[in-house]
Parts: C-alpha cells; structure tokens; sequence
C-alpha cells in the first residue's frame, strides 16, 4: 500500500533562483540527504494521489520521488 | 484550411478526485454539493457510476438508489481552477488562440501549417503524464466538428473530423448529439423527420428558419461545416453576453422580505461585475424555482442600459410580483444582465436624470472600498435584514456551463 507522507525538506537555491532539494527530514526525527537530483518534472502521483513537481532523487542505493505540491512536499511511502 | 483543436478533460470532476484519491479509483463515484446547505445533487460523475445510471443533476437520495455502492465526494472547486488553469498552460504552449468553454473545454487554433493529429496526441499525453486525468481531443478545420470530434470518442482518444469524412462519421448520428440542439430543438426536429445530423444537413435552410429562426440556419451551417467563427486569443476571453448570478437558498424563501434580500445579494454581484467590465445592460431576466423544482424564467428591457445594484433590483422585484404565483416556496433565484454595450461612450438618452447619475457615481465608490477591503465590505442595508439568506457571495460561484449559444448567432 502507497500513501501520501508529507515531510519537511530542506532546499537550496543557486543564483539564479533554482530551487533544487537537499534534504528531506521525516516526521520520525530522520533525515535522508539526497545524493543527487536526477530530473525534476510536472508529474501527477498515480500511486499516492496528487500532483507538482516530481523531482527524481538519488538517496543512496535507491531512488525515490520527491514532489512539491503547492509548496508542500510529499513522498510515495509504501507501507 | 484552419487546424483547431477541442480538449476535453474527461469526467473533469470526478477525475481530479479520483486522481488526489487513489483509494476510490475503480469505484462509482460522484462528486456531489452540500446537502446542509441543499445543493446535495450529482455535480459530476465517472464512468463507472454513469454506467450504473447516475446522471448529472440527481439529488444524493436517487444516485444512491442507482447506484448503492456510489461514493459521494465534496467538491474542491480551489483544485479543479488549479488543474483547469495548467491544462491551460499546456495549451499555450502550442497557441495564443486558446478559448475556454467553461472549466474543462477549450479551443485552440494551431493555424495553416500544423499536423492536428500529432499535436493532439502529444497534448493527451501530457495532460495525462503532468496531471494525471485523460482527454479526449476533436481535430478539425473548424470549431463545431473539433468539438464534435472530442464528443465521439471517449475517455483519452483523438478524433480527427476532416472535409472528406465528416460526412461518414457525423452524419449518421442522432441529431440531439449536434451541438446546441437540447431536448426542446430535438423533439421539434424530429416532428418533421429530421432524426439525425445528416437529415439536418441535407434538410431545406428555409424549413428550418421556418421551424427554429435563425438558430435553424444556424444548425444548418453548422451541419455542413459552414462555422468560420474564430478561436479567442487567451488574453482576450470570449465576447461576453450577459453576466448573470444565482444561488440556492439555505431554506425556502417565503414572504416578500426574503425574495427582497436574495435579490440584492444577487444584484450587488451582477452590478459590479457589469462596472468591473465597464459594461451596463439594457436587459434583465431572473430565474425563478421553486420547491417543487417549478421554473420559470422572465426578461425585460430597460429604458435605458444601467449598471447599478438598485435599478437592476427595480427592475428584477418588478419582473417576480408580476409572475411569481401565490404561496411559492422559492429554493433559487437568479439574475442575469445581457444586451451589454459599453459603460462610456454611450448616446444619452431623455431618461437618464441627475439622481441616476449620482446613483452610479455611489457605486463607483461602492467598487472602491470594496476593492480596497475585500468584497462586501460596503452592502446594501436590506441585506443586512437576514444574514442567513445574504451570507452568500455569489461571484465566487464558477461558471461551470457557460451559456454561448449567443456567441454563434
């Protein structure tokens, strides 16, 4: 089961105005740097419902979809 | 030869629901109103519960009868603006020439040299990779078969309507799918045989002008391809016709007082958006029902063209005691403003006098202070007499239908 767990990111932003996520912070208390932005996209969420930007991350070994929602974040959790 | 294109996001509603909640996908579900505030009815549904039997304008009771597995969602008007305005910007993307046809619809002309077919897929696809929900597009050379191209196959398909196969694939449709033909235009027609498009099509102009007017002419040009109307630029809108607004009571209107204070709710809105356009009407109509889902719609002209609350309201509480019938129970009212013209510039006239003058001049400054302080923060004191029944702020209504049938006359 995928659900629509909204989390706490921490973003940079370069000269010209960019904004590219660098952290996300889970409401557990634990944080996951991301490596890598690989592709940031209009994307829908088919899997946990929504729609934004869909930013393709690199964390680790694995990546994942992180998508900005109206300034809120969201991540595809599976349960 | 023109390329104008029709998108339609499917089951528009019901879609963006579905699509924010993945839980209810692959169920029957409707997207209804509030019934504490007694608009319980089927706003929109998918496919599933269309197929079940559940139409658009059911109350929740007999939707659930329908279809008893039926999920009722509210509605989030705030999302489906949102989503109407990015299927927008897709659009822009390929033209400036990008006509609503209210929340979901829209034209878009791509001009001489663009393949219609290529551009429609790729805008199928991107709506359905970037915002999640499916269209159906109608390619043709003008706007009535683009939209009657995005009618014929649904959900997510592209159909072209071309000079060569209009022919075979409209024709032999039944007439009520012909754009602006309702169930009144229908039963008419078929009286004198004509059943489908094609019988339209091929039907003597001056029968139909006899039977319909110049909408018959009309539906005959638009039968044979004959509409050159043009798609609106996107800064521009479509030409407006008429500004209207309507609510659904939050009880049932009885006595004089209650009509007097919806009517100035209603007339304040229609007003100052007529200002907000630089407009002034020279025709008002309200629409009555009542309880028992009785309608009844009357018009007048004005002597001369207004735009202030309280003459809109003169002449709309003077429309309702000539025609409402005795012991109604009123559930909505409207008002609607139409044969528009320009607020400046206008021939003076023997009637209009120096108190209407100052009339106007009161609501430009009504418009500025509610400008300035959020709307309805300057009010007329007679809706102050029920809070209940003017608590409502009808131009935040959203035109879901646009009624255009002018626009093509």
């Amino acid at each position: 089961m995928i659900k629509k767990l909204y989390v706490s990111v921490s973003a940079e932003f370069d000269t010209d105005g960019n904004m590219r996520p660098s952290m996300i912070h889970l409401e557990d208390g634990r944080d996951i740097r991301i490596k890598k932005v690989k592709n940031a996209v209009r994307a829908a969420s088919l899997k946990a419902g929504g729609q934004g930007t869909r930013y393709l991350c690199s964390i680790g070994a694995k990546d994942i979809y992180l998508f900005c929602e109206d300034m809120k974040w969201f991540v595809e959790w599976s349960e | 030869m023109k390329t104008i294109l029709h998108v339609d996001l499917n089951n528009f509603y019901a879609s963006v629901e579905c699509m924010y909640d993945p839980s209810i996908r692959g169920l029957p579900v409707a997207v209804c109103g509030d019934i504490e505030l007694r608009h319980g009815i089927v706003l929109a549904k998918n496919y599933i519960a269309k197929a079940a039997g559940v139409k658009t304008g059911y109350t929740i009771a007999d939707a659930k009868r329908a279809c008893p597995g039926l999920v009722c969602v509210p509605p989030h008007m705030d999302r489906y603006m949102r989503y109407s305005a990015m299927a927008k910007g897709i659009y822009s993307e390929y033209t400036d020439k990008v006509e609503s046809f209210g929340i979901d619809e829209c034209w878009l002309d791509l001009g001489t040299e663009a393949d219609g077919v290529a551009a429609a897929n790729e805008i199928r696809r991107r709506i359905k990779r970037e915002l999640g929900v499916t269209a159906s597009v109608g390619v043709s050379y003008n706007k009535i078969f683009a939209k009657m191209g995005s009618d014929y196959k649904k959900p997510d398909a592209t159909t072209e309507i071309t000079a060569d196969n209009y022919k075979a694939l409209l024709w032999r449709l039944p007439v009520s799918d012909m754009m602006f033909v309702g169930r009144a235009t229908e039963s008419r027609l078929r009286l004198y045989g004509i059943d489908t498009i094609g019988d339209l099509a091929k039907c003597d102009p001056s029968l139909l002008a006899r039977l319909l007017g110049k909408n018959g002419l009309m539906l005959y040009r638009f039968a044979n391809g004959m509409d050159d109307s043009e798609v609106s630029a996107i800064t521009e809108g479509p030409p407006l016709k008429s500004i209207g607004n309507s609510t659904t009571a939050p009880r049932d209107l009885l006595t004089e007082d209650d009509v007097r204070v919806t009517y100035m709710v209603l007339c304040e809105s229609v007003a100052a958006r007529l200002r907000k356009h630089a407009l002034k009407c020279g025709t008002v109509s309200i629409d009555v029902r009542d309880s028992e889902l009785f309608v009844f719609t009357r018009q007048k002209r004005l002597l001369s063209p207004v735009c202030t609350a309280e003459e809109l309201f003169s002449a709309a509480m003077e429309l309702h005691r000539t025609n409402r019938r005795p012991g109604m129970r009123i559930r909505s009212l409207g008002v609607r403003a139409s044969s528009l013209c320009p607020l400046i510039g206008m021939q003076l006239t023997f009637y209009d006098d120096e108190a209407k003058q100052r009339r106007e001049a009161l609501s430009a400054a009504e418009d500025s202070i509610n400008s300035r302080f959020g709307p309805r923060s300057v009010v007329h004191g007679i809706t102050m007499a029920d809070r209940d029944l003017s608590s409502f702020t009808p131009s935040d209504d959203r035109v879901v239908a646009p009624d255009r049938f002018e626009a093509y006359i």
